[in-house]
């Protein structure tokens, strides 16, 4: 599982820390453009809050639409991090090291712009501390414990301060690199950001203890954060294909699946904007696809049970749901035909493309494959929450329907181009590959013999 | 509360067969509540709100066909769906039975909506205009609800009010069913009906004419249904949260041919 040779820590230094001391040609137009976007879109909520949200297209009974799907999505997505470097870590995978900062970090900026839908997506947002902070600000009224939208802010806060600690004690070692390369106020900076690690053994171990400590205390949070998330739904009595115990799992692996998805694409496109091709290998590409076959097997047995349980206890209104998600009917949009779409690029597509190791090593096809996975568990999402809410009520007469209009659409959009730009900004800052992680990785690195044979192996004593 | 010597919980019985689908009842709680008007955006957009409705199905197929009517209004749950879920406390159960909505506390997540399984909450999208002379007949006793939250049925909770004041406090006097329907104590929906298909009450108050249905149903829940002795059922009884709304069924003087 090693194919790289092993480089010198000065190569390594200087290979990595290039996007950091050097700025690309390309790296300012990139970042204008998606600053652009994001502007717009920070326009676009401000006219929301001004008149209300009258301008986007949810009515009298889709009251969740893009804003909730989307806030989903971006919590889904955050799940790569830890299941990246905490579990892998735990499981001694070699082959994650190059991966786990840029998964890390993803994990924080996706769980910022997840943060935001909710909250530009209430009534009256500049009344949200009342419902996420949990104090009674002389009201004499506390926020209400039972509703898990007081759950969702206490999880979310936690995995996002949870994972912040994690991505700074990976990152100390490498600020003391930086600290010693750089001029200047950013010296100042890294100086204060190193905290004054000199490399010595004491600061080695104590290092490792902490990472693998929270590797291990961020495995709960990993796993109920989403689980969380499904609860706002599965806690709802009232919409039929909502209320399933089958979510939380559901949730979890579905989040693993998009989110390590989202990685190997953002792996990609780094790989290929900064030239890390002696770090981010095709065998690392090639593990993480096969790591996904077996995610997305997994998450494809949950998505066949959530369906089976709905039907299996043959109830009317549960029925009518699943008529609508999968039957064709009269009704405005065809929602059987997206979930056709949905099913099929989240997971026959991709799990094809990555069956062979031909394709799995073929930066193109995985790119392509990882793609299709996140717009198909954003369709996911959709379809999961707006049918329920749209025409099968109890109530036949309440039937409606939702079409979203352009400030969700521009919004939801602009999510991505945000979390692309604060990627790009903290890869001119922070190295996105973490240099002690390679280094350790090829000081580890040694070969083996077996018969007549020389296959490439790492040893650990721990 | 304006008096605590008399207890309240106040309940709504529905008669199906008197209803004539004339939503007389509508427009009487659009003016007493200061509903903003249904225009044709409202209605376009799929916005346009009423915190009673009047359900209309067709039942058969033309010609052998039947119109049937339902007032759908917050059924006052005393196991709320609805409120469990809100973050702020801006929905809960009162002392007299009321689910009541503070417009101050929502913050406008819409959970309670979508908890609700008889979608009575209705959401401000717009801030609420009238046209101009006609913000001169809003009801100085109900809030102009803003933009941004959930509003819904409060029976009438101003009405209410205004009788236990003036009855119960000044008066000394309970407020039974003859008092509240002679000082127009009543819900809106309730006082507008023509066909008295709307009775509303207070079940703490022994000799109330909406009690018997209430204990009659409620001696004989959801699976004992048969067993009832007047033609009373509450919607959605499986879902167990137990309304302050008791509906009687239709008689079926004609039923369709080959009807169901």
């Amino acid at each position: 599982m090693q194919e790289g040779k092993a480089l010198p820590a000065a190569q390594v230094n200087r290979d990595l820390l290039r996007s950091i001391l050097e700025t690309p040609r390309w790296f300012w137009p990139v970042v204008s453009l998606l600053g652009m976007v994001v502007l717009a879109a920070a326009v676009t909520i401000g006219i929301m809050v001004d008149r209300g949200l009258g301008i986007t297209g949810l009515n009298y009974k889709v009251v969740w639409g893009f804003f909730i799907t989307n806030f989903v999505f971006w919590i889904g997505i955050s799940h790569a991090g830890v299941m990246l470097s905490a579990i892998l870590r735990l499981a001694k995978a070699e082959w994650r090291r190059p991966a786990t900062r840029a998964a890390e970090v993803l994990t924080i900026f996706s769980l910022m712009t997840a943060m935001i839908m909710p909250i530009i997506h209430t009534g009256r947002p500049w009344r949200i501390l009342y419902w996420a902070f949990p104090y009674d600000f002389a009201r004499g009224v506390w926020p209400n414990i039972r509703t898990p939208l007081v759950w969702d802010p206490s999880a979310i806060l936690t995995y996002l301060t949870s994972s912040t600690l994690f991505v700074l004690i990976a990152l100390v070692p490498d600020f003391a690199v930086l600290r010693d390369r750089t001029t200047g106020w950013p010296k100042i900076v890294y100086t204060m950001l190193a905290m004054g690690w000199e490399g010595n053994p004491r600061q080695w171990k104590l290092q490792i203890i902490a990472g693998v400590l929270l590797s291990a205390l961020i495995l709960p949070v990993f796993v109920s954060v989403h689980s969380i998330v499904s609860w706002d739904f599965g806690m709802a009595v009232a919409i039929k294909s909502w209320h399933s115990t089958v979510f939380a799992p559901y949730f979890v692996v579905g989040a693993v699946h998009s989110g390590v998805s989202a990685v190997v694409f953002a792996m990609i496109l780094l790989r290929w904007a900064y030239g890390w091709q002696d770090y981010i290998r095709h065998e690392h590409i090639d593990a993480l696809g096969r790591l996904l076959i077996v995610v997305a097997t997994g998450w494809f047995y949950f998505l066949v049970m959530e369906i089976i349980f709905g039907i299996y206890g043959l109830e009317g209104d549960e029925l009518a749901v699943r008529a609508l998600q999968f039957l064709p009917g009269d009704h405005g949009v065809a929602y059987n035909i997206w979930m056709i779409v949905f099913v099929g690029i989240t997971y026959f597509l991709p799990v094809i493309l990555w069956l062979p190791k031909a394709w799995r090593r073929n930066l193109w096809i995985m790119s392509a494959a990882c793609i299709s996975v996140n717009v198909g568990m954003w369709l996911e999402r959709y379809l999961l929450f707006v049918p329920g809410q749209a025409n099968k009520q109890f109530q036949t007469f309440t039937w409606n329907d939702y079409l979203p209009q352009w400030p969700e659409a521009l919004i939801v959009g602009a999510t991505f181009a945000f979390v692309s730009m604060l990627m790009l900004l903290f890869s001119r800052v922070f190295p996105l590959v973490p240099l002690y992680d390679i280094k350790e990785g090829d000081i580890l690195k040694t070969e083996m013999q077996i018969g007549r044979r020389t296959v490439p192996a790492t040893f650990r004593e721990d | 509360m304006p008096n605590a010597e008399f207890p309240h919980k106040w309940g709504m019985v529905i008669d199906l067969d008197k209803c004539t689908g004339c939503q007389a009842c509508v427009v009487a709680c659009q003016a007493e509540n200061n509903i903003p008007i249904n225009t044709k955006d409202y209605f376009l957009q799929r916005r346009a709100y009423e915190w009673i409705r009047i359900e209309r199905y067709w039942e058969g197929e033309y010609p052998n066909i039947k119109a049937r009517f339902m007032p759908v209004l917050c059924q006052h749950c005393e196991n709320a769906p609805c409120e469990p879920v809100c973050p702020v406390f801006a929905t809960y159960h009162n002392e007299e039975g009321l689910n009541v909505q503070v417009y101050n506390r929502c913050v406008g997540t819409r959970y309670c909506i979508n908890n609700c399984p008889y979608q009575v909450r209705m959401f401000n999208y717009w801030h609420p205009n009238w046209p101009a002379r006609l913000e001169n007949q809003l009801n100085p006793d109900v809030t102009v609800r803003t933009r941004g939250i959930t509003e819904k049925c409060t029976f009438c909770v101003q009405r209410l009010r205004r009788g236990e004041i003036e009855v119960e406090a000044r008066g000394g006097q309970r407020l039974n069913d003859e008092r509240i329907a002679g000082g127009n104590y009543d819900p809106a929906c309730v006082q507008a009906c023509p066909t008295n298909a709307l009775m509303f009450g207070d079940l703490e108050e022994p000799d109330t004419a909406i009690k018997p249905y209430f204990d009659d149903v409620n001696a004989h829940p959801g699976h004992g249904e048969h067993d009832r002795e007047t033609r009373g059922y509450r919607l959605l009884e499986e879902m167990n949260t137990r309304p302050s709304v008791i509906y009687l069924k239709k008689i079926d003087q004609y039923p369709l041919k080959g009807g169901h």
